[in-house]
């Protein structure tokens, strides 16, 4: 099995611990991975915007860099979304239905695919798992509050598995943390108050780490914990995962 | 890229909503307390994913033959004795309800709650015509004294905290200064609108459900305000959005117990009354009023926003709507329902709607009929995009933005001058210029970038 790493573009110029965090735990698992130079971008940010019209050179590079994979894995719950529902291409749609059949965010890859059941992983700390909207409620990585289903989650599944990690209860589990994609900036008011009541709950349930698998919604939440000059940190859920403090 | 101009309407009122943290705070609790009633009421009843789709499947049969309902309905109706009306729009609908009021003469009116006329604008309407409207829903009445639209659909005066009412009341029913106790309001209220209720010929209500089958309509009050209006009136007056059908009287068993478990949390409205025909000597009218809904009907991608119920389900648990209150919006439905309705009402004018939302999906999820509220804020962004109603310097940013991306050699470079400049000369970044970084802190650029460790340890699979 010869999987292709997909990284988002600000993953790979501000957060590259998270990649290499993602590239190492799917190498431990015995998968085969490359990570095809070429690629750029899903195309989210411009198709969130209003402009998908704008999206077909991300989506024909896409395809170009990836057909060739058995699985394309991304630690961006976001975009694996987006390619999911809105990956086309003008020369080769057949390939590009392909991938939007075999993107898998990581998450869900080590659980679903490779069915991970144990890790050689040590993280003592209070860990408050931030549930990113478009991983959960999109790709259903774990049961949503709103709807009278049985209740499951995929992250929490996979932090269990590592030694030390306590994991703290939320008031509210599954709220929007206010990112948004260029949201974040256009409603600059709303994001920020957003993402400092997402804070205010995890702090107030003792977090030393707020973890979770969209880096975006991190970067957010990490840039109001930093005004606050708070010594809380984030990661991204492969850090912990692939984390070995004594 | 910063969506100035056209775009910013909601992001303005909403950042003037946020001058004021603990009230932000104050109402975000307020609604997600409901939210919390709601989940409540939803996870009593094992079955209510099976519910949603009965109903979300009622409904899309109903929108796929609407005409055919319609007639039946009218058809119904009329055999019972209720006089049925067409408007095509807002000022048909105010036209009509005016020469009925006309033929009467009658010049006061009363009006339980009804989203259509905020929708229609009646009461100015009216008032232009010489003729005084009193809202008889409680919440309403308030913001009507205030002389504000309300706020949210099921709860009109949810902005308002009881000392503010306390003002309004004091300034206008003559209540004690500082008196702020809802008790005391809440009778002095009932005492106002009873002589409303005694006095006025004609009332006019909404309708939640109109039922093809038996010509019947019915009207969901917690108050029992519509019942008392329309019991003490000569003339009653009804008036519906044509999405309001449904086939069967067996099918409100549907939806009366979706609607008020997602409104509220209650299990079902205090009263939930049905009219079929009028009294002897008395008149009862319909005005089916269109306004937009059939163009939104040939919209196929926003054709199942006319299944909404008006619950209020998707602004209670709307994290943008908890936060901005229902003002920011400018449209007589706010929140992600409203986002969705008004682009369809006039694009121009409510182009900023579709972006007031993350697209988390809550709104979707929580919704009782099982709109696809966030897949179409996502749709309607492209279309209003299309449309050209965006900013020219925001769309300008996206073309650059989009070449970048498309270009693996570009995209290489830009990223990693773009870390080198911001590492270098943070403060060219870090300004007040840059909407992220007013309350936030830029992120740390690292030494490399992940393809450029990925050249270094992992030559193997490098292209
Ligand atoms: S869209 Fe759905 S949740 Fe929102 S008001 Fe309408 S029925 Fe209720």
């Amino acid at each position: 099995m010869t999987v292709g790493l997909f990284i988002p573009c600000y993953v790979d110029q501000f957060y590259p611990k998270a990649a290499i965090a993602t590239l190492e735990l799917l190498e431990k698992a015995g998968v085969q991975v490359e990570f095809p130079a070429r690629q750029t971008c899903c195309g989210q940010p411009m198709a969130n915007s209003g402009f998908e019209h704008l999206t077909s050179g991300c989506n024909e590079l896409l395809v170009e860099n990836f057909a060739q994979y058995d699985y394309i894995v991304s630690p961006s719950g976001s975009c694996v979304l987006h390619v999911k529902e809105h990956l086309h291409s003008h020369k080769q749609e057949a390939q590009a239905q392909n991938i939007r059949g075999k993107v898998y965010e990581l998450v869900e890859f080590l659980t679903d695919v490779l069915k991970v059941e144990s890790l050689n992983a040590r993280f003592p700390h209070k860990v408050g798992l931030h549930q990113s909207c478009h991983g959960q409620r999109g790709l259903r990585l774990s049961q949503m509050t709103e709807r009278v289903e049985p209740p499951f989650s995929k992250p929490e599944q996979l932090l269990n598995l590592v030694q030390g990690l306590e994991l703290i209860p939320l008031s509210r589990k599954d709220e929007c943390c206010g990112f948004g994609g260029t949201f974040c900036v256009t409603e600059e008011a709303v994001s920020v108050k957003m993402g400092k009541d997402r804070i205010t709950d995890h702090l107030q349930h003792g977090a030393e780490v707020i973890t979770g698998s969209d880096m975006s919604c991190l970067m957010h939440l990490e840039g109001i914990l930093r005004r606050q000059k708070s010594n809380v940190k984030v990661m991204h859920i492969a850090e912990i995962l692939n984390a070995q403090e004594a | 890229m910063m969506g100035a101009g056209k775009t910013r309407d909601h992001s303005a009122l909403a950042d003037v909503f946020n001058q004021d943290e603990p009230r932000v705070n104050w109402h975000d609790e307020t609604l997600w307390f409901i939210r919390q009633k709601r989940d409540k009421a939803a996870f009593a009843i094992p079955d209510w994913e099976l519910l949603r789709e009965t109903a979300s499947q009622i409904k899309a049969h109903t929108l796929s033959h609407l005409s055919q309902y319609l007639q039946e309905f009218e058809k119904n109706a009329q055999a019972n004795g209720i006089t049925v009306h067409w408007a095509a729009d807002a000022q048909e609908h105010n036209e009509i309800v005016f020469s009925i009021l006309q033929k009467h003469g009658v010049d006061r009116m009363v009006k339980s709650k009804s989203m259509l006329t905020e929708e229609c604008h009646l009461n100015d309407y009216l008032a232009r015509h010489g003729i005084e409207v009193i809202d008889s829903d409680l919440g309403e009445r308030i913001v009507q004294l205030a002389q504000e639209p309300p706020s949210h659909i099921v709860l009109p005066c949810i902005h308002k905290k009881k000392e503010e009412i306390g003002e309004i009341f004091h300034e206008h029913l003559g209540t004690e200064a500082g008196m702020s106790d809802p008790q005391v309001l809440t009778e002095t209220a009932r005492q106002h609108l009873r002589e409303t209720f005694l006095t006025r010929r004609a009332a006019l209500t909404g309708v939640n459900f109109a039922v093809a089958e038996t010509g019947e309509f019915v009207v969901c009050t917690n108050e029992g305000n519509a019942d008392m209006g329309a019991h003490l009136a000569d003339v009653h007056i009804a008036s519906m959005g044509i999405e309001k059908l449904i086939p069967r009287r067996e099918h409100l068993g549907v939806f009366l117990r979706l609607l008020t478990r997602s409104a509220t949390g209650q299990p079902i409205t205090t009263y939930s009354s049905h009219f079929r025909k009028p009294r002897p000597g008395h008149e009862m009218h319909v005005v089916l009023v269109d306004n937009g809904r059939s163009v939104q009907l040939g919209r196929e991608d926003f054709r199942n926003s006319l299944k909404c119920i008006r619950c209020g389900a998707c602004m209670n648990t709307c994290p943008v709507y908890r936060r901005s209150g229902g003002h920011s919006y400018k449209s007589a439905v706010a929140g992600p329902i409203g986002s969705i309705l008004a682009p369809n009402l006039d694009m121009k004018k409510h182009a900023d709607l579709p972006f007031a939302s993350t697209l988390c999906g809550s709104c979707t999820n929580v919704c009782p009929v099982k709109i696809d509220i966030h897949d179409q804020l996502y749709k309607w962004r492209q279309v209003v995009v299309q449309e050209g109603h965006v900013d020219a310097k925001k769309a300008a940013g996206m073309k650059a933005m989009a070449a970048v991306l498309s270009s693996p050699a570009t995209f290489k470079l830009a990223g990693k001058a773009g870390r080198l400049f911001m590492r270098r000369v943070p403060l060219l970044v870090n300004n007040s210029f840059n909407p992220w970084y007013k309350q936030r802190e830029m992120p740390q650029p690292p030494n490399e970038s992940f393809r450029e460790w990925y050249r270094k340890n992992r030559k193997q699979h490098d292209q």
